[in-house]
C-alpha cells in the first residue's frame, strides 16, 4: 500500500530490501527538492530576498521538525551535518579530544571506529571496545567493567547494529555512562527510522542521524546535542555563515547551530528531508514499528525453515536487517546471482569488518526491511535465496 | 590456437538469453575446477584485488607454465576456471605476449559486479608475474 507513494516502485519491479543501506524516497520528498530548484533556489541565512528568506524559513524548518521527531528542547542542539559519518567525525576532532579514553562497542560500523582511529586513538590505547555476548547482545558487564577502569571517557555506541540490526538498550547504556562521569554520542543511522526516539528520555549527550536512511535526500543528516553541551563543543570547522564579526584579529562565532554549519549547506537535502519526516510522522512512527515488526518476525521465521541456515542473532533483540549466512556458500555469491533475479540485499561485510572477522566470517547476506515493504516481498526473497542456493551448492 | 580457445568460451557463454543462466554456466564450470591442495592455500598465494579468496600457484613443466587455483566462493572459481582453461599450458612468452583484454574479449564486464573484474584482473596481473618470472 504504501509503495504506491514511492515513485521507485512505480518504475521498477525490483523486490528492494537492502534499506538499511539506503531508503527510498516518497514523492513528497522529491517534489520539494525540485520545488527547491525550480522555485525558489537561493541561499540561506545571507540575503534578503523573497527567495532568500524562503529558503531560510524553510531549511530551518527542518530543524523544528527533527527536534520534535526526537524530542529534543530546542532546535539550536539540532546541527545539520552530511550524515552519520560527518557527525561522528565531529564528535572524534572536537569533544572526544579532552577524554582520554574513547569506548566503542564490538558492533561499530567503520564510521564509528576509523574517526578514533585518524585521532590516534588505538585498542587499549586510548580506545576501548565493549565485548558482544554470543546472541550478539552487548555485554553491559564487561561495558562496565571499562567505565569503572576508565571513568570520564567518551562512549560512542550505535543505537541499531548496521551489520546485524540488534538494537542496544540505550537508556542503559547512558545511565550507567553518567554514572561513571562520562559522556554518551549515540550512532542513530538504523534507528529512528524504525522506532520513536526520545533523546529526553534515552539522556543521550550526541546523537547522529542520517536523513537517506529515513526516506529522505542522500548527503543530509544530524547530530543532537544536549544544550548544556552546547557551550563545551567546540567548533569544527569555520567559514561562511558561522561568524558573527570578523576582522584580521580575530573572529567571532555565531551561536549553535550556526557556527558548526560551516559553507553552503545542502539546502535542497535540509529541506527534502523535512518532507520525509512529515510523511513519517503522518503514517506515525508507532504504526512503522508495528508493520516493521510483524515482516521482520516472518522473515525470520521463514529464513529459519532453510536447511543450512546459519542466523547470528535471535528475533527478539534485534529489528529492521537480518544477516545470515548459508553453510558452505559465499555470501557474495547469493547477492549476485539474487541481483540477478531482481532483488536487492546486501551482501559482504557490510563496513563492519571488526565484527566480521571477531566471528570468523568474510561477510553475511543482509536483508533489510522498512514499512513500505510486504510479505510478498519476502516470499520472494526466500524462494531467491532457495534458487540461489541450489545453484550454489555443489 | 589460444584465440580459438577464447572463441570457444566466447560462444559457450552467448549460447544463454539471461544473465542468470549465463551465471549457472560458470558455477558449473567453477564446480568442474580440480580442487588445489589445502597446503597451497596459504596467504602468499592469495591474488590482491579480490574481495572473495582466490590461491593462485604455478609450475613450469617443460617450457610450458600449468596454472592450479581455487576459491571460496563458487563464481569465482567459475572464472577461475575460465582463465586457466585460456592461460594453463601456454609458454610465459605466449603468455607475456597476450591481450590482457580478456574480461573485454568475453564480455563478461557486462555480467561481472566491478568488484570482481578488478578480482579477474588481479588473476591476470598475478599470471602475467609468474610468466615474467619464468620467462
Amino acid at each position: 500500500m504504501y509503495k504506491e507513494d514511492f515513485p521507485f516502485f512505480k518504475n521498477t519491479n525490483t523486490v528492494y530490501l537492502d534499506n538499511a543501506a539506503t531508503t527510498q524516497k516518497p514523492s513528497i520528498v522529491i517534489d520539494k527538492i525540485v520545488e527547491y530548484y525550480t522555485h525558489f533556489c537561493a541561499n540561506t541565512h545571507r540575503s534578503n530576498f523573497g527567495d532568500a528568506n524562503r529558503a531560510t524559513k524553510e531549511f530551518e524548518n527542518t530543524r523544528n521538525i527533527l527536534k520534535d521527531f526526537i524530542n529534543a528542547k530546542d532546535s539550536k542542539q539540532i546541527i545539520f551535518t552530511k550524515g552519520i559519518t560527518e557527525s561522528l567525525n565531529l564528535i572524534a576532532a572536537t569533544f572526544a579530544k579532552k577524554f582520554k579514553t574513547v569506548i566503542i562497542s564490538s558492533l561499530e560500523h567503520h564510521s564509528n571506529v576509523t574517526p578514533w582511529h585518524m585521532q590516534g586513538r588505538t585498542l587499549h590505547d586510548g580506545l576501548e571496545v565493549v565485548n558482544i555476548k554470543d546472541n550478539l547482545e552487548f555485554d553491559y558487564e564487561h561495558f562496565e567493567e571499562l567505565l569503572k577502569a576508565n571513568p570520564n571517557s567518551l562512549v560512542s555506541v550505535t543505537h541499531v547494529s548496521n551489520a546485524f540490526g540488534t538494537r542496544h538498550d540505550i537508556k542503559k547504556i547512558a545511565q550507567l555512562t553518567h554514572k561513571y562521569d562520562s559522556y554518551i554520542m549515540v550512532d542513530a543511522a538504523q534507528s529512528v527510522a524504525h522506532f520513536k526516539v526520545d533523546v529526553q528520555d534515552l539522556d543521550v549527550d550526541f546523537y547522529g542521524m542520517s536523513g537517506h536512511k529515513t526516506y529522505g535526500p542522500t548527503g543530509v543528516g544530524a547530530l543532537y546535542v544536549k544544550e548544556e553541551l552546547l557551550k563545551e563543543l567546540p567548533v569544527y570547522q569555520t567559514g561562511g555563515a558561522t561568524i558573527n564579526d570578523v576582522n584580521f584579529e580575530r573572529s567571532i562565532m555565531l551561536d549553535s547551530p550556526y557556527k558548526y554549519e560551516a559553507g553552503t549547506q545542502n539546502i535542497a537535502g535540509v529541506i527534502g528531508f523535512s518532507q520525509a519526516l512529515n510523511y513519517l510522522n503522518n503514517i506515525g512512527i508507532e504504526k512503522v514499528f508495528e508493520i516493521e515488526d510483524e515482516l521482520y518476525k516472518y522473515l525470520h521465521n521463514e529464513l529459519e525453515k532453510i536447511p543450512g541456515i546459519i542466523l547470528y542473532n535471535n528475533v527478539s533483540n534485534a529489528i529492521g536487517s537480518k544477516s545470515f549466512n548459508i553453510e558452505s556458500i559465499n555470501c557474495e555469491d547469493v547477492g549476485i546471482l539474487l541481483d540477478k533475479m531482481h532483488i536487492a540485499v546486501r551482501a559482504g561485510h557490510h563496513c563492519a569488518q571488526p565484527i566480521m572477522k571477531k566471528l570468523n566470517i568474510d561477510g553475511t547476506i543482509r536483508a533489510s526491511v522498512a514499512f513500505y515493504n510486504t510479505k510478498d516481498d519476502i516470499d520472494k526473497f526466500i524462494e531467491g535465496l532457495k534458487k540461489a542456493i541450489m545453484m550454489l551448492k555443489d | 590456437m589460444i584465440e580459438n580457445k577464447i572463441e570457444e568460451i566466447k560462444d559457450d557463454l552467448e549460447i544463454f538469453d539471461d544473465d542468470l543462466q549465463k551465471y549457472e554456466y560458470i558455477i558449473d564450470l567453477g564446480k568442474s575446477l580440480e580442487p588445489l591442495e589445502e597446503e597451497h592455500k596459504k596467504d602468499e598465494n592469495l591474488v590482491q584485488g579480490c574481495t572473495s579468496k582466490v590461491w593462485l600457484v604455478c609450475e613450469k613443466e617443460d617450457d610450458k607454465l600449468i596454472f592450479k587455483a581455487d576459491s571460496n566462493a563458487a563464481i569465482v572459481k567459475g572464472l577461475v576456471k575460465i582463465l586457466l582453461t585460456i592461460y594453463s599450458g601456454l609458454t610465459p612468452n605466449e603468455i607475456l605476449q597476450m591481450d590482457k583484454q580478456v574480461l573485454h574479449e568475453l564480455k563478461l564486464e557486462e555480467i561481472i559486479t566491478p568488484n570482481r573484474q578488478s578480482g579477474v584482473q588481479g588473476m591476470i596481473k598475478r599470471i602475467n608475474e609468474y610468466a615474467k618470472a619464468f620467462a
